[in-house]
């Protein structure tokens, strides 16, 4: 019956309940429930009269200009007793909601007044009554206290206090947790006064959302009780009684049963609409969605779509970018990136958080969903053009071939599947193999990631495997197929560092007994310089620098990827200083600077910087870097600013 | 159960978790029964005034009440009483009707079987409709897509379960029965007698389920193992049905067992609509003839109808969801 709806609370109640009444629903349901209201005030004063006056002449006439709904069995004016009956109808719910109310607040403060023990006792006896439906404790009270409108107040009270009670516990619970009423209670302030003064108020507002919405309900339950004869009693009516009366002469006059039935749904609905509306106008939560399998189109290129297709590379990329539907203008969180992954080639992928990395990897292995799109000059994977065809056509390839390996093993194995099933599922959807064989197979691969006691593991949830095992769990499944690229994004930064290590071994050897390609994303420099041959540096949204591993300490030539280097401590450092830190902050996709995005924080830049952003240019040796000063001596300037954030 | 067994080297029985849900939740299911019970052995002592007087009539005689008083035990001290109903309800013996003169065990078990049938047929119905409904749409409008089609449904299944099933039995007997004379509207007689009352009780939990599921299914196919599963470059039926599916209905389940519990409470009403013979039309009979035996007797099974499902819903979501029986509750 009641929603345990428990807004937050944030200052400034009133424009915010005020604000409920803009929205559309908030304002519909505001009008409905004031129009009820009024009604319920004003019809018996004008059409009582009307409504109870017999007339043998107009008995069961149908709807006429005199009577817009028609008469029933003694000629009286069915729409009339619709209205009046307004009155009893939302009176006895409003009486039996304060009775809920009031009832549920003292059963689910009783805590803070009594104390601990007996808030506990309280609690367990609530959590029991509160599992049975509304209706059914009713009828229990309704024995108790008899047949009639006065049984039924108490009855419908009584039977929603638990709802409350138990409402009224979990919002006392979070006050009491806050430090105002800790220090209230340390100053020695007395239980009743703490419970008036500090949690009372508190939870006011969640309470009347709520008492707005277990109104609607006990309007339904009273007119269920109507209905059932055990509630109004004759000569006095409400709809629900009307609504029994009707349905005895339903085959003579039908609409005397269907009017107070809409009746009771409007109302009903105004009542519970209210309250929802309030309630989520006062909690209000943005969801931000993520997305499904998304468009891949291909970019409109102007120049080199000749360049020939390198069958030797794993993965060929040029000119990806990446779009988000933002507020006003689209969102470009990756802009422009191309790059290529030879035969059992690691390639590590850096940047700070936002750069655009992860994007860029969901993105050239086709999990980016919409309304994310994704256009690229080319994308191929061992020489498959993943811009044509649908989801479809790719499946196989893409299933058998390519490995993904997720950032947080807890939340990327499904909690509901034993990791056994999870990794035959490969086996079983792109090899054909019977529910044994692959099994079979996964329990192998779990051997092949060192899994201990593979066979009995296969039979668990992810839950009892260690964060380490999940990963190794992970890399099995993508070893399920015979993978030739490996993506791993950020594979070891949910672990910790022993673990890392470990997980770090294993992909090494996985990747060497088979010349497995690698994509590794990370925003640690000292993992890539780990495991990769190469490096791609990103900075929002652009590769700033590709250049391989072994130089990134000596012959780095962008001032951020310097930056990052310095800013990894090694068995070198002088811990008597400050370790260098970059300073600044990564710019916001949503609003990248003019020229070079890194200009902001860098101890190179000048005006040219600040207004053409230079282009990502090819050495002799191959190596990329897209920087006006990519040739300026490293000097201690870099480290100097990034240490002198401190100063 | 075998997804509850131990693992790994369990030294006590009493470690595995599965047990350990087991030992806790029967603990709770016979507590809840105890607090059952004593209510509605309390009930009679609750009501104002002699009840046995009240049922009789000012007009019946001091010594036929007292005669009756006798009968039901109401002048043994109470904790005698206690005694004797506690054991009367164990061995099956919930007193005799007062109007009928006929053991309450033999009124429950005619009555029973109907009301059975409509709870059943309906609670079956609302699955049958809400999870494949809930599923598409939560697929569909997933990351806020097909914005219409998703304001229409949540519209229509927020409007039909705000909707009391009792004037939905109305309107469907004007309808359907009254209207266009397609099926019965009263008693319970052939197939065709069944669709009204079971329609009329599933329509509400079916569209408060569906719309409840949708939402976790749009939560769900955020999450990511949905992902791993695409990863997995499985068809996106079994990324839904295998692997976002069962998530989703963790929480559809905790959320729909209030709604099926509510269920066995709508056959009340829905019976009284249709003049369908169960335990429904029974005890408001009951009720109004102060017939007080019977009433604490279908209390007392509907109680313990209510109890078994939640109990019912708190072993589907073990199975389903095994992390749900380490959680404390």
């Amino acid at each position: 019956m009641v929603a345990p709806v428990t807004p937050a609370r944030r200052p400034s109640s009133a424009t915010r309940w005020l604000a409920v009444l803009r929205t559309p629903v908030g304002a519909c349901a505001g009008l409905a429930l004031f129009a009820v209201l009024v009604l319920a005030v004003i019809a018996p004063m004008r059409w009582s009269v009307r409504a109870n006056r017999t007339d043998v002449a107009a008995m069961l006439q149908g709807p006429s200009a005199l009577h817009w709904a028609g008469t029933d069995n003694l000629g009286r004016d069915i729409f009339d007793r619709v209205l009046v009956a307004t009155r009893l109808s939302v009176e006895l719910a409003l009486l039996a909601t304060v009775i809920a109310v009031v009832t549920g607040l003292l059963l689910g403060t009783a805590g803070v007044i009594l104390g601990r023990r007996a808030a506990r006792f309280v609690s367990a006896v609530v959590n029991i009554v509160v599992a049975f439906p509304g209706l059914l404790l009713a009828l229990f009270f309704a024995v108790i206290f008899g047949v009639g409108a006065r049984g039924a107040v108490l009855a419908i009270g009584f039977a929603g206090a638990p709802a409350f009670a138990r409402l009224a516990q979990t919002l006392v619970a979070g006050i009491e947790q806050r430090d105002f009423v800790a220090a209230a209670r340390i100053a020695g302030v007395g239980r009743v006064r703490i419970l008036l003064r500090h949690v009372l108020p508190n939870i006011a507002e969640s309470l009347i959302v709520n008492a707005a919405i277990g109104a609607g309900g006990a309007l339904l339950a009273f007119a269920s009780l109507s209905f059932l004869g055990l509630g109004v009693q004759p000569p006095s009516y409400d709809w629900g009684r009307l609504l029994g009366d009707g349905l005895t002469g339903i085959y003579e006059q039908p609409i005397a049963a269907l009017a107070p039935g809409i009746a009771v749904i409007l109302a009903g609905l105004a009542f519970n609409l209210f309250g929802e509306s309030l309630a989520k106008g006062i909690g209000l939560t943005a969801t931000l969605g993520r997305v499904p399998l998304g468009r891949v189109r291909r970019r409109p290129v102007s120049a080199e779509p000749g360049e020939p297709a390198a069958d030797a590379a794993v993965l060929d990329v040029a000119d990806l970018v990446v779009t988000l539907p933002g507020h006003g203008a689209p969102i470009r969180p990756v802009r422009g990136v191309g790059f290529r992954i030879g035969r059992g080639e690691a390639v590590g992928l850096v940047g700070e958080s936002g750069s655009g990395k992860s994007l860029t990897a969901l993105a050239v292995t086709r999990l980016i969903e919409e309304p994310a799109r994704v256009d690229a000059a080319r994308l191929r994977f061992l020489g498959a053009d993943l811009l044509t065809g649908t989801a479809g056509t790719h499946r196989r390839l893409l299933g058998t071939s390519l490995a993904m390996v997720f950032q947080d093993p807890t939340t990327s194995l499904n909690p509901t599947r034993r990791i056994g099933g999870q990794l035959a599922e490969v086996a079983r959807q792109h090899g054909g193999l019977s529910r044994s064989a692959a099994l079979a197979l996964a329990i192998d691969r779990l051997r092949a990631v060192r899994v201990p006691a593979a066979a009995r593991r296969a039979h668990q949830y992810p839950h009892e495997f260690s964060g380490g095992m999940r990963q190794r769990a992970m890399i099995g499944m993508g070893l399920m197929g015979r993978p030739t690229l490996i993506v791993a994004d950020e594979p070891t930064t949910a672990l910790d560092v022993t673990v890392q290590r470990q997980v770090l071994e294993l992909l090494e050897s996985v990747r060497r007994d088979d010349a497995v390609a690698l994509l590794l994303i990370s925003h640690d420099v000292a993992v890539v310089r780990q495991v990769c041959d190469r490096v791609l540096v990103m900075y929002a949204g652009r590769i700033v620098e590709d250049l391989p591993t072994a130089e990134l300490a000596t012959a780095a030539r962008h001032p951020y990827t310097r930056a990052l280097v310095a800013a990894v401590p090694d068995m070198h450092t002088d811990l008597d200083h400050p370790l260098a830190t970059i300073p600044g902050r990564a710019p916001d996709p949503t609003r990248f600077p003019a020229g070079c995005a890194f200009a902001p924080r860098c101890p190179l830049a000048t005006d040219r910087c600040r207004t053409a952003e230079p282009p990502l240019e090819t050495d002799r040796q191959g190596r990329r870097v897209a920087c006006w000063h990519a040739d300026v001596p490293v000097g201690p300037s870099v480290t100097t600013a990034a240490g002198g954030g401190h100063e | 159960m075998t997804s509850l067994t131990t693992t790994g080297p369990a030294t006590s029985i009493l470690d595995s978790p599965g047990v350990r849900f087991a030992l806790r939740r029967g603990t709770r299911f016979v507590v809840s029964l105890w607090v059952l019970l004593t209510a509605s052995f309390g009930m009679i002592h609750l009501i104002p005034g002699d009840p046995v007087r009240a049922a009789l009539g000012i007009s019946a005689s001091q010594a036929l009440v007292h005669e009756r008083r006798q009968a039901l035990g109401l002048d043994d001290p109470l904790i005698v009483q206690y005694w004797h109903y506690l054991s009367g309800v164990l061995t099956g013996n919930f007193g005799t009707s007062l109007t009928s003169q006929l053991p309450v065990s033999r009124v429950i078990a005619t009555r029973l079987p109907a009301t059975l049938e409509l709870a059943v047929g309906a609670f079956v119905l609302a699955i049958l409709v809400a999870i494949p409904l809930g599923t598409t749409m939560g697929v569909l409008t997933r990351g806020g897509r097909a914005r219409r089609a998703e304001l229409a449904f949540t519209t229509t299944s927020v409007v039909l379960g705000a909707i009391p099933d009792f004037v939905v039995g109305v309107v469907l007997v004007w309808l359907i029965g009254v209207h266009l004379h397609w099926l019965p509207v009263a008693g319970r007689s052939g197939p065709g007698s069944f669709v009204l009352p079971v329609v009329a009780l599933a329509i509400g939990p079916a569209a408060i389920l569906s719309r409840i599921l949708r939402v976790e299914m749009i939560a769900v196919l955020q999450a990511d193992y949905v992902r791993t599963a695409r990863a997995k470059r499985l068809p996106a039926r079994a990324v839904y049905v295998r692997h976002a599916l069962p998530n989703a209905l963790t929480s559809t389940i905790t959320l729909g067992g209030l709604l099926l519990s509510g269920l066995v409470a709508g056959t009340v009403l829905v019976e009284n609509v249709f003049a369908w013979p169960g335990l429904g039309s029974t005890i408001v009979s009951s009720i109004l003839a102060k017939d007080y035996p019977v009433v604490q007797g279908i209390v007392l099974v509907y109680g313990i109808g209510v109890l078994g499902v939640n109990l019912i819903v708190d072993v589907a979501l073990a199975l389903l969801d095994p992390r749900s029986t380490i959680r404390e509750s």
